[in-house]
């Protein structure tokens, strides 16, 4: 039985096959509409997050399967004291599959251990978030054609930003990769990241301005500064503006450039943006489900 | 001069920093076993200036010392048997350490599950790096 607690935890080659077998349901959506009859996934989310809880259910349902679940810990027995450990016990009695959200940085892992069910890391504090890692490198590759040869600029709050982190780790598997860093000092990309990088020798490139590499980049990844990953409300409204794509931004890029964000987007990219085709957060969110139907699918060993 | 007595065996820990014995006696997990330990508090050290030792009289396959890497490695381990010193122990930087450091990173699982074990992973053997086996945080960032 698997788990998946890191984007990480799969090979290359094992991607690729989950990234064809994603490719082959957004094709043919009907051949797999009744592969999980009978099964169920268990939510189990111990914070809020409306979009990756109802990816994974739409997931699921699109799979013919049922879920279950909570969606946040006040109406969970977490409130009562119990802890992660007893919940996934009870929670393999009841259901097939189980992803799980938690605040604290690990929960899942821990979950993983005693639970006698695949478990799926849905996002752990600002750890590891490895089905939106999934989402990202399966729209590039679908939309890029490749996971290779790129220069890719990843733009707003690359120090609490779980999601950068695990895409600059899941994309240097990959030749040729070119990273931009681009964020104000405050929220600058930890030193262990560029450690790294240096280690594998990476070239990687670190800019306060974003029109300043914008024509340079063959992927634009976005994100938001997030008001819940400060622990001081001063920091978070000095620089959540920090960064707005706009048109005229967008006037500097390739042709062929392509912006992706994880969303949900507050201001850092303006809504007259969304209409440029080289805008595809919201098709992002159309390969998370495909891509989450081909993870249910691989660990409930049903390809 | 205080004196004490040879072993006939177990380990002499020799060199440790001074004021460092008790708590490697605890990390050692001493107090749990049935065996005579003589510690030695600030003991003149020509290199040292002062020192501690911790004399062990045991059965030498029954201490597991890998914590002491991690703890000081300049710590020198002699192996006693029959009451001479028959090897000089190599300190290495243990892989796991599990229950002796905790993790501070207050968004860690750690924090709130209670009797889940504290376990650290070495990831950077040249720079001496550890992390909490949950939330990967290096080990000495919220201190």
């Amino acid at each position: 039985m698997r788990h998946l607690m890191s984007p990480l935890d799969f090979t290359v080659d094992e991607l690729d096959k989950l990234f064809d077998l994603a490719g082959d349901i957004e094709k043919n959506p009907d051949n797999y509409a009744r592969k999980c009859e009978g099964k169920k996934l268990a939510t189990c989310f111990y914070e809020p997050s409306t979009r990756t809880r109802l990816s994974f259910e739409a997931a699921m349902y699109n799979l013919g399967g049922h879920v279950i679940g909570f969606s946040d810990a006040s109406s969970s027995s977490a409130t009562k004291g119990e802890s992660v450990s007893d919940t996934i016990r009870m929670i393999s009695c009841y259901a097939d599959i189980c992803a799980m959200r938690h605040p604290k940085e690990g929960a899942p892992m821990v979950a993983s251990t005693k639970s006698k069910i695949p478990v799926i890391n849905a996002g752990d504090g600002g750890h590891q978030h490895p089905t939106q890692t999934l989402t990202d490198l399966l729209t590039i590759r679908s939309l890029k054609g490749r996971l290779d040869n790129f220069t890719i600029g990843l733009c707003g709050d690359l120090k609490f930003g779980r999601t950068v982190h695990s895409l600059i780790h899941a994309l240097v598997r990959y030749e040729n990769i070119r990273f931009v860093f681009i964020s104000p000092d405050e929220l600058r990309i930890p030193d262990y990241v560029t450690e790294m990088l240096h280690e594998k020798g990476i070239s990687y490139q670190e800019v306060i301005r974003l029109e300043d590499v914008m024509g340079d980049l063959d992927l634009l990844y976005m994100t938001r500064v997030q008001r819940e990953r400060f622990f001081n409300e001063e920091d978070y409204v000095r620089l959540k503006d920090f960064y707005i794509l706009n048109k005229e931004k967008m006037e500097l890029a390739k042709p062929d450039m392509l912006v992706l964000h994880p969303l949900p987007r507050v201001n850092e990219i303006s809504v007259e943006v969304d209409d440029d085709e080289r805008a595809v957060y919201f098709k992002q969110v159309q390969y998370g489900v495909y891509v989450r139907m081909a993870l249910i699918l691989t660990l409930l060993e049903l390809v | 001069m205080l004196n004490v007595g040879k072993i006939e065996e177990g380990f002499v820990l020799d060199h440790i920093k001074a004021g460092k014995s008790l708590s490697i006696y605890h990390h050692l997990q001493l107090d749990k076993l049935d065996c005579t330990v003589a510690i030695i508090k600030n003991a003149k050290s020509k290199k040292m200036g002062a020192k501690d030792i911790l004399k062990v009289e045991c059965d030498i396959d029954k201490l597991n010392l890998d914590i002491l890497g991690f703890i000081d490695h300049n710590i020198t381990v002699n192996v006693i048997k029959d009451g001479e010193i028959v090897a000089k122990k190599d300190l290495v930087l243990p892989r796991e350490i599990k229950n002796v450091i905790r993790c501070k990173n207050p968004r860690c699982i750690t924090s709130i599950e209670q009797e889940l074990p504290h376990i650290f992973i070495l990831t950077d053997e040249q720079k001496e790096i550890y992390r909490c086996k949950y939330c990967e945080e290096k080990y000495g960032e919220w201190e």
